[in-house]
């Protein structure tokens, strides 16, 4: 996946305010409404997303001939409401987005730490994996890992948690290092601070900014990977909707149905914009030495 | 200079030692693959004589010695499916891939290239605002979407280009499109960056001072330099994202490539063609990356002078 935490593809952009522009606020909106229509997502939708209905198939949006009363995103191949399973699509893939940039969070975190705090061939393990994982395009292990322990929602988790570690080791293994180097620290041992006192008073705080950017930023690359795997059908199965799932099980009803396909892909394109946006306006606003310049 | 060639192919090398080791435990975590293959239903003898013919008896250890000396000696296993030599199965489908990749990475470079030069000399104006918009998009939309909505648009609403298929070069057009769209946004990101640094240098002031026409000044000092820097990601970035596009756009047009063998192989669990699949691409990144790292050295010449 595309890595926008590479820090030469920063943007290089002083804000002078530290406000968010229009863009931005948009996104904000944006992402109050997505994040809102996932978790009330049972209490917004008209319909049961599993619900089939054989009077009701193939039935076009609001607005067009044939249109069937209450199904305003219209229905698929089996009466099933595409609003509905939309938003419990949406649901899924922000649930799981969640779950596997947790996840990669801690492993990359801890193995990034270890690496950081302990040089030697404990370091030359942990970052000879990180380049491993970068030569290996990821899509393929996840191929691999889906074919061989099937793709059940555990699976799939782990696949997307393992997707981005190596980037959290990264960042915490330089500023690990980083840190380290710092007088203040140097200071703060001499006046006689614990290891554990240095690393939750002067590590961490240092740590958080850069990680909730690249947590965001992970964010949007983990939704792409989910619903690609999806759509193409190694993701989340069915009858469970997915966002990608349902654009590739649209697929073959395109030609005379596409709000089949066109509602999910329209929801997946809204969500990595908005967590994409976001992501770069907290990174302008936490890298100090941007804000700097 | 010498010395830091060697250090670049040992480290190559020794990635892909670790790739294959990685791969050939992954493929045996989740018990023997004929098993996960087949599923239920195969009789006790059945299933003895499939293991013997695909060699999948014996140790693990045993089994792993046996892998690593096949490689060595180009002999990565039968697919499950056709029972044919895996390599025989890839090898077919290199060159559509080949010249999809080809495609769309001449797309990349022609559209990213003036792109990213434009946003770095305009990039108060709105001209740079709007190359960074078209950047952003690139990153957020996945090319499966970008291949929908094409297919959407030009195949069955105006019924312009071909959908399924490699015959003639209508049929580039949608899925280059497609593999590009990510490739470009990083492309003409990085371009922007790289060239915002070298145009901030002092020499570029030189330049101007000595009286040097804008243009001159920001093609031959400005991109001459950043260049450079652009080498090392059309090889990094581009190798591993094309590897990935490739997996979606060619399943999507049914391009007969790698990438659609690779998600034909994973849906019906055909593991040796997957576990080879994923080495030749795995080598393919690691000699592109090699090979540009190469490239840099001998570009730069701080460290082609450089006595090691």
């Amino acid at each position: 996946m595309a890595s926008l935490a590479d820090p030469i593809l920063r943007r290089r952009k002083s804000r002078k305010g530290q406000g968010a522009d229009f863009i931005q606020k948009i996104a904000m909106v944006l992402a109050v409404l997505l994040v809102g229509a996932a978790i009330f997502a049972p209490l917004l939708t008209p319909f049961d997303p599993l619900q089939q209905s054989l009077l009701a198939r193939l039935r076009p949006p609001l607005g067009f001939e044939r249109y069937a009363a209450g199904h305003i995103a219209g229905t698929d191949e089996l009466g099933r409401d595409v609003l509905s399973r939309s938003l419990y699509g949406l649901r899924l893939t922000l649930a799981l987005a969640f779950a596997g940039a947790v996840i990669g969070l801690v492993i990359g975190g801890l193995l990034g730490l270890v690496a950081g705090l302990r040089r030697g061939w404990a370091e030359d393990v942990i970052m000879s994996l990180v380049d491993m994982q970068i030569a290996i395009p990821f899509t393929l292990v996840a191929l691999l890992v889906l074919a061989l322990m099937g793709s059940s929602l555990t699976v799939l988790i782990f696949v997307l948690g393992i997707a981005g570690w190596e980037q959290y080791a990264r960042i915490v293994r330089g500023e690990v290092r980083r840190i380290a180097a710092q007088p203040y620290l140097e200071a703060a041992r001499t006046a006689g601070a614990g290891p554990f006192y240095t690393a939750w008073r002067h590590v961490l705080p240092n740590l958080v900014s850069p990680l909730v950017v690249q947590f965001t930023l992970a964010l949007s690359n983990i939704v792409i990977l989910e619903s690609t795997l999806s759509f193409l059908g190694l993701g989340v199965q069915p009858p469970q909707p997915s966002l990608g799932s349902m654009v590739g099980l649209g697929r073959d009803y395109m030609p005379t149905a596409p709000w089949i396909v066109l509602t999910p892909a329209a929801l997946i394109v809204a969500l990595t914009f908005t967590v994409q946006i976001l992501g770069d306006w907290l990174r302008d606003r936490a890298d100090v030495r941007l804000r700097e310049r | 200079m010498i010395a830091y060639l060697l250090r670049l192919v040992v480290k190559a090398v020794v990635t892909l030692f670790a790739i294959v080791t990685v791969t050939f435990v992954a493929t045996r975590l989740s018990g023997n693959p004929i098993d996960t293959f087949l599923g239920e239903g195969l009789t006790t003898e059945g299933r003895e004589a499939l293991i013997a013919y695909f060699q999948l008896d014996g140790s693990l250890w045993h089994q792993y010695l046996a892998y690593l000396r096949g490689a060595l000696s180009g002999e990565f296993g039968l697919s499950f499916v056709d029972r044919r030599p895996v390599t025989t199965v890839v090898i077919e489908r290199l060159w559509p891939s080949g010249q999809l990749l080809l495609a769309s990475v001449a797309l990349t470079i022609a559209v990213s290239l003036p792109l990213g030069v434009l946003a770095a000399v305009y990039r108060r104006s709105w001209i740079g605002s709007a190359v960074m918009v078209v950047a952003f998009t690139g990153y957020a939309v996945p090319s499966f979407v970008l291949a929908i909505v094409m297919v959407l648009t030009f195949s069955y609403w105006l019924n312009w280009l071909p959908v399924v298929g490699n015959g003639t070069w209508q049929h580039f057009i949608m899925p280059t499109i497609a593999m590009s769209g990510v490739l470009i946004a990083a492309l003409t990101r990085f371009t922007r960056n790289a060239m915002l640094d070298v145009l901030g240098q002092d020499f570029i002031r030189t330049a101007r001072a000595k009286g040097l026409r804008e243009t001159r000044v920001v093609l031959k000092h400005g991109l001459g330099n950043a260049g450079v820097t652009v080498i090392s990601v059309i090889g990094l970035q581009i190798a591993g994202l094309a590897a990935a596009g490739s997996v979606v756009v060619e399943s999507i047009f049914s391009w007969p490539g790698v990438g659609q063998m690779l998600v034909n192989a994973a849906i019906v669990r055909d593991y040796p063609v997957l576990q080879f699949g994923v080495i030749a691409v795995a080598v393919a990144v690691v000699a592109i990356n090699t090979l540009t790292d190469i490239a840099y050295a001998l570009a730069d010449p701080r460290i082609r002078l450089a006595r090691a």
